[in-house]
């Protein structure tokens, strides 16, 4: 394992490069995504890339690493340790990729759809900014500290109709259970 | 001796989260867990004073050599953070017993003590851990355990926000898993001790970017700005206890793991230009994010994050008097977080609201519960007489000491926030705590919005009341010891000096963990 240094930096082999680099970027693709189940998705995909990163960082395969009887040249068997990394992370990936999807289900159990809700800072923004520019016909605007007594997720006015709305189309229906369509800017 | 010493604070609590798992009854569970982290805090206390006498200590589990096998490593820092978290991690307890929240629901409390106990292994393993595979393993242990607790009776909301978290960490660990593949690719191990001469030897570029992927990784995972989004998101909406343990700790074990990796990995000789620019970025936009807001917790979550950039000032330097600061500061904050949020708890038990304009409408609670709250909210901000203030001076004294524009900018940076620390918490003071004048009879007063079910108050019981004292002693003892950081500045100083000059000098860490021969 000591030796590993010169292996590795001079075979590299591409197949495994591009593969890993795929999945990364296939993996972080889908968990940009607005849809939770595409989000485990993305992570299941982003824990192969690293997996396979971790057998690739073991340099050149080999002879199994545990051999019975006949004495081997150091040299021959593959490094163990990458393939120990490996096999840990694939549990703990495995593990919590469950635990993801009992989330996900859960959550879809709870609100009914399967996407990420806007986060309760940015929907009371939403809801300023809107106020604000209601009352920008009659007064000054209202800050974004504003003290209504709104201020707990989904208590706020439910209006679509606001001039804040920017109306980006895209299965609004998902989210009718709380006031973000109008204002939402994703 | 030694080998018990070192490897107790991992092989206890995980053991005790299997038998917490056979269904004994509610009472022998909790008496379990407290002696449990009774006496894990009792060998932390031992270990601390065997690693200031004696110096490093290690372990190689199994007795597999350093290169080849598991190492246990306790060196000053590692042990007195561990005392210091166990600490927390009992008094959290006691108030989680006393509040009930292991207890409201059958399925709740099953949960609740094996998770617990589980998040104690991941802290344990993460400061003793001698290896960056075993360290990765202890972030999943704990993390694994913090994603159940922060969806503990799970409703919509901490659904959402439990998911946006374990999105988030999850990230941030595959990452970590890639830098831990990638150094292995370069050099051929990971053990720390090991890796720091290896990675001097590799060419800079590549170094260069593997340290700053580590410090994306250790970003996210201590809520470094522009990386810490998630924070203010999730840690409120958990359960009181929890959102303390979460706060004191979490972001406090991932600070550690930086300090330790840079400091062995990647050491340098001058100040870290690029970590002082994300310090002051950390404290500003950290502080500013609290002033703007109107929830108890959410701020304090958002001085969770202001506060890690006075850690990073300390690593920034790269110096003793600054690294000494960082530790300081770190025992000060796990201590005083821990403490606020608890007290905080204290009060929305009081006032049924987490919304500070709401709290002014309400009657104020208890002159004690409001003095539990002032101390650690002084010491946050650094007010002289308690620890927040030790912490904060030698940081200062460090960034006077090192001269130059990033010195300067981060001490002045520093001062400035904690003027606003001190405005942030004087606001949540005069909301909760003063009684209003416009409303001089605010009691009379109707709520604007009925409160939710669970928190209408039941008249008290025996039970309640005693969860009540049990909850109120836990706090003051968080208190308390906050006070007693700030009494022993001076011994703790001089423990947090001799931590400094050996991550300075790792020389003693790496002859306790290799044989001659390897390094």
């Amino acid at each position: 394992m000591t030796g590993a240094v010169d292996i590795t930096v001079n075979t590299l082999d591409v197949t495994m490069a591009v593969v890993v680099g795929g999945l990364f970027a296939i993996g972080f693709h889908l968990m940009l995504q607005r849809s939770l189940m595409r989000i485990v998705l993305g992570f299941i995909l982003l824990g192969h890339g690293t997996n396979m990163l971790l057998l690739v960082a073991g340099g050149t395969p080999g002879l199994p690493p545990v051999l019975e009887g006949r004495p081997v040249d150091p040299a021959e068997p593959a490094d163990p340790l990458p393939q120990a990394m490996a096999l840990t992370s694939i549990i703990i990936t495995f593990g919590l990729t469950a635990f993801l999807m009992a989330l996900a289900y859960r959550s879809w159990r709870l609100s009914g759809s399967d996407e990420v809700r806007d986060d309760v800072e940015d929907r009371r923004i939403d809801i300023a900014l809107q106020r604000a520019g209601a009352d920008e016909v009659t007064g000054p605007p209202e800050g974004p500290g504003g003290n209504g007594p709104d201020d707990g997720p989904g208590s706020g006015p439910g209006d679509g109709s606001e001039p804040g709305g920017e109306g980006d189309g895209d299965a609004p229906d998902h989210r009718d259970d709380d006031d973000t369509a109008p204002g939402d800017h994703r | 001796m030694t080998t018990l010493l070192i490897t107790l604070p991992v092989v206890l609590p995980i053991l005790c989260a299997g038998v917490t798992l056979l269904g004994l009854p509610g009472r022998v569970i909790r008496v379990l867990s407290t002696l449990v982290l009774t006496t894990v805090l009792a060998d932390a206390a031992a270990l601390l004073v065997l690693t200031d006498t004696r110096g490093p200590q290690s372990v190689h589990v199994g007795g597999w050599p350093a290169p080849l096998g598991i190492t246990l490593v306790a060196d000053r820092l590692s042990a007195l953070l561990l005392t210091v978290s166990v600490l927390v991690t009992l008094a959290v307890l006691v108030f989680a017993i006393g509040q009930g929240t292991a207890e409201k629901r059958r399925s709740a409390a099953e949960v609740f003590h094996p998770a617990y106990l589980l998040l104690v292994t991941g802290v344990s393993l993460a400061f003793l851990t001698g290896d960056l595979f075993n360290l990765f393993v202890a972030f999943e242990i704990l993390l694994a355990a913090s994603y159940v607790l922060i969806t503990l009776d799970a409703d919509g909301n901490r659904t959402r926000a439990g998911m946006t978290y374990t999105i988030i960490s999850l990230t941030s660990s595959l990452l970590f898993l890639t830098f831990i593949g990638l150094v292995y690719a370069a050099t051929g191990t990971v053990t720390l001790a090991q890796l720091g001469p290896r990675l001097a030897e590799l060419p800079d570029g590549l170094s260069g970017a593997l340290a700053l992927l580590l410090l994306a990784v250790l970003g996210i995972k201590a809520a470094i700005v522009p990386l810490h989004f998630w924070l203010p998101d999730s840690y409120p909406t958990a359960p009181a206890p929890i959102t303390a343990v979460f706060a004191a700790l979490l972001t406090k074990v991932a600070v550690y793991a930086l300090l330790r990796t840079q400091t062995l990995l990647f050491p340098r000789s001058s100040v870290w230009t690029l970590l002082a620019c994300v310090a002051i970025a950390t404290m500003v936009v950290g502080i500013l994010g609290a002033l703007a807001q109107d929830d108890i917790n959410r701020l304090l979550s958002f001085t969770l994050v202001s506060h890690i950039g006075f850690m990073l000032f300390g690593l920034a330097l790269f110096d003793a008097t600054g690294l000494t600061g960082t530790v300081l500061y770190m025992v000060h904050h796990i201590v005083v977080q821990a403490a606020l949020f608890l007290a905080a708890a204290l009060t929305v038990r009081h006032t049924r609201t987490t919304g500070l304009d709401r709290m002014a409408r309400r009657s104020p609670p208890r002159p004690l519960v409001a003095v539990l709250f002032a101390l650690p909210a002084l010491s946050l901000a650094g007010i002289p007489p308690f620890s927040g203030f030790v912490a904060k001076l030698t940081l200062l004294r460090a960034g006077a000491w090192q001269g130059g524009t990033a010195a300067y900018a981060l001490a002045a940076t520093a001062l400035i926030t904690s003027l606003l620390t001190l405005y942030a918490m004087s606001r949540v003071w005069s909301r909760a705590f003063m009684l209003q004048e416009s409303h001089p009879d605010r009691s009379d007063t109707p709520p604007l919005k009925k409160p939710a079910p669970d928190t209408v108050r039941r008249p008290e019981r025996r039970a309640d009341r005693y969860g009540a004292r049990l909850m109120t002693t836990a706090t003051a003892v968080m208190v308390m010891t906050s006070v007693a950081v700030a009494v022993c500045a001076g011994p703790l100083a001089r423990v947090g000096e001799r931590a400094a000059h050996e991550l300075l000098d790792p020389r003693a860490y790496r002859s306790v963990v290799m044989t001659e021969e390897d390094r």
